[in-house]
Order: C-alpha cells, then structure tokens, then sequence
C-alpha cells in the first residue's frame, strides 16, 4: 500500500519539522524573517490597494468640501499653537523646579511612526508586525504606543520590520499605576482570546479602593515603559484567592482591533 | 498531479497565509480568523501524491509560523497529521461530493488549531486560551468547513483552464473509414 518514495516522503516532513524546532531562538527569529520577505510584495501591493479608494473618494471630493476642511483645521492648528505656547511655559517651570530641587532632568519622549503591515494569523497571539526595522533604529522591547495610549512592546526586530506583541498578550505584561488616592499598582494581564478592548489588571493590594473610570497608566517599573503612558480605565474590581489581592477588569484606551499606524517610543 | 498542479497547490498556500494575515475582516465580525490550509490540505491529500502533502506542510506551515509569533515550524506537522490519514483513505471517500468536503474540511479545520495548541502547551509556551476560545474553534471550523468546497471548486477551475489537458482518444480512424461509393475500385 505503501510505496517506498512515500515513506521518503513521510520521513522528510518529520525531520525538517524536529530539526527546524530544534534550532536555537537566534537562528529561528532569523529564519523567520528570511521566510517573511517573500511577502514583501504582496504587502506593497495590498498598501496599494487599500489606499486607491481613499485616493480615488480624494479626487471626486467637491471644492467646498476642501474649503470647510482647510477651515476647521486653521481653527485646530490655532487651538494647538495656543496649547503649546501654554505646554512650553509648563515645562520651563517644571525644568526650574527640578533645578532648584536638584531632581534628575526629564528626557522628552522621541516618537516614530509606523504602519501596520499584518496581524497574526493565529487566534491564540495578539501581535502586528510593522514597517519599521533596525536599520530605523528599532530595538527589542521599545514600547509601541498611539494617540489615545499604550499598545505593546517590540518583540523582535528585523532590517525592514519588527514584530510588535501587543496588550493582552501572554507575552507582554505591563506594571501598572491606578490614579487614586492610594495609587495602587498592579500587573496587566489577558483577560480573554476574544475581547481585545478588556485586560485584567491584577496582583494589586487587597485594600485597594478601586471605582469605576480611573485612570491606569503605567508604572515605570520593569524598566521597559516609561512612567505615566495612559493605559485605560477601570471597569470594574473583585477579591480574589479568599482576599489575599485584588483583580480589575481594565478598558484599554487604544484600540487594539483596529490598529493602521503606531509610535514607537525612543528612549 | 503533475508539477503544475503542485505549484499552483504551493500558491495558493502562500495567497491564502497571506490574505489571513492582511484581511482582518473575519476578526472583526466573527471574533477569530479562519484558516484556508486545512481546507487546502484536504483537497491535497485527495488529489495529489505525497511528496505534494509533504511540500504543503512543510512551506504552508512555515509560512504561517513566519506571520505568526508560533515558533517556526510547529505548524508543520499538525498540517502533515490531517493531510496523512485523507491520503490513506482516500479510495473509500467520495471526494466529488460537496457534502464530503464539507466534512472532512470541518474535522480537518477544527483539528488543526487543537493539535497545534497541544504542541504549544507541550513546547512549556501559553497561548492565550480561554472559554473565548471554544466560540474562536467554533467559527474556525465552520468558516473551514464552507471554505473547502469553495477551495475544491477553485483548484479544479484553475487545473482546468490553466493545466494541461490530457487529449481524449477517438475510435475513428480515417485511414480505416469505408468508402460508400457507386464506383468500381
């Protein structure tokens, strides 16, 4: 029944299998990067082809349209001016402040922006791959963020891209602050494979007073995320194993399901 | 099956990892991406050799494992375990019935995500899992399910319009055709 090419055959699959996950991580990370670049067209393409009907509704769209658009966004960078005026005037004083009290000098944040270029095809991981790599100067473990807060961190790093594991992940566990009285911190960890809006915020203090709408922002502990990006806000919080800590459902600020564009934080 | 058939299996294999990486529609709607390989292997395993069900599992699992943050090459052979057993059993299924590859595109769709996870919790990773997951297996082997004869009816067009055709032989012969004639020869 079985011819002996069939059994090579056989053979084959299992060997190439046990060898390739038997390969040091370093090798494999490689190899896997290697493998990715053959997609790399088809990525062009795509980026094309998702941006031809927003090009196409460009062209068609009438002149009095554009008028009120350029008006609105005068009126924006105007309110924005006005807000950096107030920011820069914040910051000199928060700088002389640190002077006279001799406080370490804040490094202001160094941003890149990145496109989104897929999402894992497999169910049970929540990552993105992006279109920034190490000749950008990305590296493993920098923290990806958008307008409205934290998003995840670099996990591995090619030339051209990088992969990005986002919140919610098991691999990607952040130290968290609540902005209460008592400023209880605590870890973010999944909550579900199938919301991606909730994560659940746990290890905090049995005596925690948590309420529904404050804010979590990070902690700066674990020395991968800087302190203070906005994270989410409480949903709600339990006692958990008989009252020894407590665990928060967190509503993440950013929305995770429908990333096209990140930063990535410098240090 | 000739090395046409298995490049245009190869292809398809290649399209198919890489729409389910770029088109999140299925996510968004449904809560979980459907897999087009197990569908894909089935229709394999039922039409071509071996050595074809080797070279999907092998470069469909690696370029799946490439998209994905799984370690490379553990897809490979949860791939090779649905392809293996169709392919021995292939005389006594039906493979031209829609029914039957509906069928065997659900086990085979539902199979693949169990055994890959098998593997990853037995690899000491963690996966995220939870009762979401049974609803994400759910829509994972139904959206399997419809796409394999959809998968069968395409690969059998494309084998028809682009491969090549094996020319049907006639039993009429010109040189043995008898002359009706009123003439003497």
């Amino acid at each position: 029944m079985f011819k002996q090419k069939n059994y090579f055959a056989l053979g084959a699959v299992i060997v190439v299998a046990v060898l390739i996950l038997s390969l040091p991580a370093s090798a494999t990370t490689r190899l896997k990067f290697a493998i990715s670049s053959w997609f790399l067209p088809l990525f062009g393409l795509a980026d094309t082809a998702q941006r031809l009907p927003a090009d196409l509704a460009d062209t068609v769209l009438p002149r009095r349209e554009l008028l009120q658009q350029i008006a609105k966004l005068r009126n924006e960078n105007q309110q924005l001016k006005e807000q950096q005026f107030q920011t820069a005037a914040f910051a000199r004083e928060n700088e002389q402040l640190r002077t006279s009290l001799n406080w370490r000098k804040q490094t202001p944040w160094k941003l890149k922006l990145a496109n989104v270029v897929t999402r894992d095809p497999a169910n049970w991981w929540r990552t993105i791959d992006i279109d920034l790599g190490s000749r950008d100067g990305i590296s493993n473990n920098l923290p990806v963020l958008t307008a409205s807060g934290l998003v995840g961190r670099i996990s591995s790093v090619d030339k051209a891209s990088a992969k990005v594991v986002l919140i919610g992940d098991p691999n990607c566990r952040v130290s968290a602050l609540v902005e209460n009285a008592a400023r209880d911190t605590g870890v973010l960890l999944a909550s579900g494979p199938l919301d991606t809006s909730l994560v659940q915020l746990t290890y905090l203090a049995s005596s925690a007073n948590l309420k529904s709408g404050q804010n979590v922002v990070t902690s700066g502990l674990g020395g991968i995320f800087p302190k203070g990006i906005p994270i989410g806000q409480i949903v709600d919080a339990r006692s958990v194993e008989f009252g020894l800590y407590t665990e928060a459902r967190v509503k993440l600020n950013a929305n995770l399901g429908s990333l096209e564009q990140v930063w990535v934080l410098f240090p | 099956m000739n090395a046409f058939q298995t490049s245009l299996i190869l292809a398809f294999a290649f399209l198919a990892v890489f729409a389910e990486a770029a088109l999140d529609a299925p996510r968004h709607w449904l809560g979980a991406q459907v897999d087009l390989l197990p569908g894909l292997m089935v229709f394999t395993a039922l039409n071509a050799g071996l050595p074809t069900i080797a070279m999907l599992a092998i470069f469909g699992g690696l370029w799946f494992d490439t998209l994905s943050a799984n370690p490379l090459g553990i897809s490979i052979l949860p791939l090779l375990a649905i392809g293996w057993p169709v392919y021995l059993r292939r005389d006594l299924i039906l493979r031209d019935l829609p029914f039957a590859q509906l069928v065997l595109g659900a086990a085979a769709s539902a199979a693949m995500p169990l055994v890959t996870i098998l593997m990853l919790l037995s690899g000491s990773q963690e996966p995220l899992i939870g009762w979401g997951s049974l609803w994400q297996l759910i829509v994972m082997t139904a959206g399997g399910a419809a796409a394999t004869p959809l998968i069968f009816a395409l690969m059998n067009w494309c084998n028809h319009a682009l491969g090549y055709q094996v020319r049907t032989e006639t039993s009429f012969r010109l040189d043995r055709e008898i002359q009706r004639s009123r003439k003497k020869l």
